[in-house]
């Protein structure tokens, strides 16, 4: 491993304490992406000037004996439907391409006065509708273990960026499994945090009730340090929770010595098997370092990708409504003002983005509501009581984190519903508003390119519970780390194998 | 004064009318946003990226918008609760997340009731919080978006803070909806929620109109806009009922449709029919939390509230009551007498000069009738004062009449005042010279008046007082008149 090419937490300790210089660190991980990144795709902006131009203003204060904070130093990529103020913001949409924010969301002024440098802008699914970033209106990710299969989305840009190792953090959104899943596909550390644990203002809205900043990273201590940063009360969010962040790195090597964790079993139905193998041996890792593990069911969560695809695209449609073209964004002259409006609408908005406005709207009308959004949402109270029924008897639940491991780029763009079914593990947390992280462990059977794709481990806990989500995590990722050499044997065995039978 | 306007209609029909009113809450910022809360200002000032709605932005709600909801609220009787936000979906370029956060299923406000200076209780069903939209200007085309070749855009306004009080259908007549209005009004700047100003669209009035011939259902009802006074709001009644009544009595049904209201045709034309009207698709703003207002908040806010013009009322009809020594009973002209003092802020006044000891009827005259400019720098002792002096006889009613304009435009006290005037008063001498011109002059109504024309006693004292610019004394000039004619 690179010098420069530390996770976070060192990284920053290395620029705090002069060993390292800011500049010098962000300089590599540009150069990283000015070399690489023509065949990723992960950003669809890289800020060279203003990134050195904040490392500079980093080793400066380092060199007057000021501390830059926590993540002094550290390159960061932001998910593009995060506000950067007089940076585009386009939530890769043509709609919104070339807009400019006249402020910073919350997040990216915390990680501003914590000393990181925003290196760029990374690509998503439009206005984060989508599970493969295939919806971008600025082209497709690749996954950085498979150039030919997708990094899952919608942050897919944040989870291949981290995953490339251009940036040893990011930030991603999560509606429905946005985070959650790309990290899985992309074989990295992604975290929904809490509903309301991170402010929601400067994050472009796609379903407010369910939408949630979290951190990517390459490890579970340098994901909490980040969300550390990041999360706590906000005044001008008022779903914000009056609440410090508690410390989460301060319980990352506890253990999970007799603590109580549920396998959810309806998130367990329809994965691939080589995904239900790696689950299977998580949860004899947890049993092994002196967890209780039960199978436990949560009834409704069956329901939840049902009542998801109601509730976020109802939300959406109300949250879309203001790209018009009249105050900003792209424009499409015509006769008057409302002729306007359709002819810009029409041009600026993806297929996805508008099969979305067009369910939602559809769920909310007259006549409809009763049997579409008003059922989704009382499946949603559901889910929320049986997620809490389980969580009387267990600390923490484990699940898949997608179904599949990384797919083929294409291979669900025609099929709406199958492109839906890959947030199937991740929609419920999100309806319940409770936190969830996803944690790379071992890979997957060989693909047709002769690869094994990462596999992810979802971890789920009771609102407010991340300091106990975030210790199963680290010791999940801690036994990972003997998974992945066992995959490497199998490999190879497996390829000597073939070369016998050849 | 109710049954007035319903002559109006046919016999054996009468109007049923709720009214909706928009008032803006006097708040300094907007009702979810930093910007400010002022009228007029070059467009686009007053704005900031919330209340243009600009991506990634979120509503904060602002507490003393609240607060003035809560007086609302207390002030009409009603419920305040704990409540919730909802987003009411319409396309529409002067609002700028083409969605405006309002109260739906859950408003802060609700079952209430006004009290009218008639006795009669109008019921409020609800008082909710919403927001303003901007306003729009559509340039060519006859001011309609569809056919306009641009339009203009204004977001000082989008984001205000509203209240928006809807009435129970208890209303008969548009002379009881223009009563309504106005004593609404009336509380509404009495308790500091809003300036009130019609003209300037702060306060803003919707009717919903139906009729029915007496005794019968509801009628199917017809909501008229862009009423933008209280006169055309009774004229705008008045010609919907009548229209209403003849499409029924010719046999047609009404049309549940929204009206526009045309102030210089004086008719309402439809705008849109039922099936025409927008889904709303109302849904819980999910960016917003239920507002849960303490119950300790709330009685502060209660215990605050100033004295509202009903109990002001009650007040001064009840000194005036116990004051009277005639007790002679008080009828729809005294209930008007009152209403009319409360509403110039005129009861505090009255209240203390009755207090004072001076006579109730002088005091609702000198009141009605000669303090309507205002009270200037009236004192209320000065006023009890001059009024004790003008019982007693020790001035005349004119004098008092001249004395109050100077304690209005000076103040000070009455004595100081009745001692500067009183060089001023006429003596018999000059009287009588004034008298022998007058009849010099008008020699035939000296004769007439002489002969028993009663009436032009009036004449010649008017003519005295004009000589004398109001100084004689009238009682004075018309014993003269009596001794001259004998």
């Amino acid at each position: 491993m690179n010098a420069l090419n530390k996770p976070a937490i060192e990284l920053a300790a290395a620029i705090r304490s002069g060993e390292i210089s800011a500049v010098s660190a962000v300089e590599a991980r540009l150069s990283e992406i000015a070399t690489r990144d023509a065949e990723i795709a992960a950003f669809v902006q890289v800020l060279n000037e203003e990134a050195l131009a904040a490392a500079t203003s980093v080793d400066d204060r380092v060199a007057t004996g000021e501390d830059p904070g926590p993540l002094a130093g550290v390159p960061i990529a932001l998910k593009d439907n995060l506000c950067t103020r007089g940076i585009p913001t386009t939530c890769c949409s043509r709609i919104l391409e070339g807009w400019k924010p006249p402020y910073e969301a919350t997040v990216v002024s915390r990680l501003r006065n914590a000393g990181a440098v925003v290196v760029g802008k990374t690509n998503l699914d439009e206005f984060a509708m989508g599970s493969s970033t295939e919806n971008s209106a600025f082209g497709t990710t690749r996954n950085p273990h498979d150039l030919s299969c997708v990094p899952g989305g919608s942050s897919g840009g944040s989870a291949a960026a981290v995953a490339a190792g251009f940036t040893p953090l990011a930030l991603g959104s999560d509606t429905g499994g946005s985070i959650r899943q790309p990290a899985a596909l992309c074989g990295v550390v992604g975290v929904k945090p809490t509903y309301g644990r991170v402010s929601r203002y400067g994050l472009i809205a796609f379903a407010s009730s369910l939408d949630q900043i979290g951190p990517f990273a390459t490890s579970v201590a340098d994901a909490a340090t980040l969300l550390e940063v990041i999360g706590g009360h906000d005044p001008a969010d008022s779903t914000s929770i009056p609440e410090a962040m508690p410390s989460l790195s301060e319980c990352l090597g506890r253990g999970v010595e007799g603590m109580r964790i549920g396998l959810v079993a309806e998130l367990c139905d329809g994965v691939s098997s080589d995904v239900a193998r790696r689950v299977s041996e998580a949860s004899e890792a947890l049993a092994g370092g002196g967890a209780t593990v039960e199978e436990v069911s949560v009834p409704a969560s069956r329901f939840g990708l049902s009542a998801y695809y109601l509730i976020a695209p109802a939300e959406a449609s109300s949250n879309l409504a203001r790209y018009d073209g009249v105050r900003y964004g792209m424009r499409t002259e015509s006769s008057n003002a409302v002729e306007m409006n359709i002819a810009t609408r029409t041009a600026g908005f993806g297929e996805e983005v508008k099969r979305r406005i067009m369910l939602g709207t559809f769920a909310l009308s007259a006549g409809y509501y009763d049997a579409y959004y008003g059922k989704a949402l009382k499946v949603r109270t559901l889910i929320i009581e049986d997620f809490n029924r389980a969580y009387e008897h267990f600390d923490a639940l484990i699940a898949p984190t997608s179904p599949t491991t990384a797919f083929e780029i294409g291979s669900r763009t025609d099929d709406p519903l199958e492109m839906y079914l890959s947030d199937v593990c991740t929609v419920p947390s999100s309806l319940a508003g409770h936190p969830a992280m996803s944690v790379p462990f071992g890979s997957g059977d060989v693909n047709e390119n002769n690869i094994c794709l990462p596999v992810g481990v979802q971890v789920l806990a009771p609102a407010m519970g991340e300091e106990t989500m975030f210790r199963v995590g680290a010791f999940l990722e801690s036994v990972a780390v003997n998974v992945a050499e066992s995959v490497a044997r199998e490999a190879l065995t497996s390829e000597a194998l073939t070369s016998r039978d050849g | 004064m109710a049954d007035r306007n319903i002559a109006l209609l046919p016999e054996g029909w009468e109007a049923v009318l709720g009214l909706e009113v928009h008032a803006e809450l006097l708040t300094e910022t907007k009702l979810f946003s930093a910007s400010p809360n002022r009228f007029g200002g070059d467009p686009n000032t007053h704005i900031d990226p919330v209340s243009l709605g600009l991506p990634g932005t979120l509503p904060v709600v602002n507490r003393h918008a609240v607060e003035l909801a809560i007086r609302v609220g207390l002030s009409l009787n009603c419920d305040v609760r704990p409540s919730t936000f909802a987003r009411k979906n319409y396309f529409y370029p002067d609002m700028p997340k083409n969605y405006q956060i309002s109260q739906y299923e859950d408003p802060i406000n609700a079952d209430g009731f006004l009290e009218l200076p008639s006795g009669k209780r109008i019921g409020i069903v609800r008082a909710h919080l919403e927001e303003d939209t901007g306003k729009s200007t559509h340039v060519g085309g006859g001011g309609r978006i569809h056919e306009a070749g641009f339009s203009l855009i204004d977001y000082n306004r989008a984001g205000v803070p509203l209240i928006e009080i809807v009435s129970a259908p208890d209303l008969r007549s548009s002379d009881e909806a223009k009563e309504y209005v106005a004593e609404l009004r009336a509380i509404l700047v009495t308790i500091g929620a809003t300036d009130g100003k019609m003209e300037e669209g702060s306060l803003r009035v919707d009717a919903n109109i139906s009729v029915r011939r007496v005794g019968d259902e509801l009628g199917v009802r017809c909501e008229v806009k862009n009423v933008n006074s209280l006169r055309s709001l009774g004229r705008a009644i008045d010609y919907e009922a009548r229209r209403q009544v003849k499409l029924l009595e010719e046999g047609g049904a009404v049309t549940q449709e929204t009206r526009h209201w045309n102030e210089d045709e004086g008719k309402t034309h439809s705008l849109r029919s039922k099936e025409g009207e927008t889904d709303y698709r109302y849904f819980l703003e999910p960016d917003l939390v239920p507002l849960v207002p303490d119950e300790r908040w709330i009685e502060e806010i209660r215990g605050a509230l100033p004295t509202l013009p009903a109990e002001r009322r009650r007040r001064l009809a009840s000194a005036r009551e116990t004051a009277s020594t005639k007790g002679e009973m008080y009828g729809e002209a005294d209930l008007s007498a009152i209403a009319t003092i409360v509403a110039r802020d005129q009861d505090e006044l009255a209240l203390g000069a009755i207090s004072a000891g001076a006579d109730t009827q002088l005091v609702f005259k000198h009141i009605l009738n000669n303090l309507a400019e205002g009270t200037g720098k009236l004192d209320i002792s000065a006023f009890a004062e001059l009024l004790t002096a003008e019982a007693a006889g020790n001035i005349s009613a004119s004098q008092a009449k001249t004395i109050l304009a100077d304690l209005v435009a000076n103040g000070g006290d009455a004595a100081a005042a009745m001692e500067a005037r009183a060089s001023d008063t006429t003596d018999a001498g000059e009287l009588e010279t004034l008298l022998e011109e007058l009849i010099a002059q008008h020699s035939d109504e000296w004769q007439r008046f002489c002969e028993g024309e009663q009436k032009l006693q009036g004449f010649f004292v008017g003519q005295i007082m004009k000589a004398t610019k109001g100084r004689a004394d009238g009682q004075a000039t018309a014993k003269l008149l009596a001794q001259r004619m004998m």
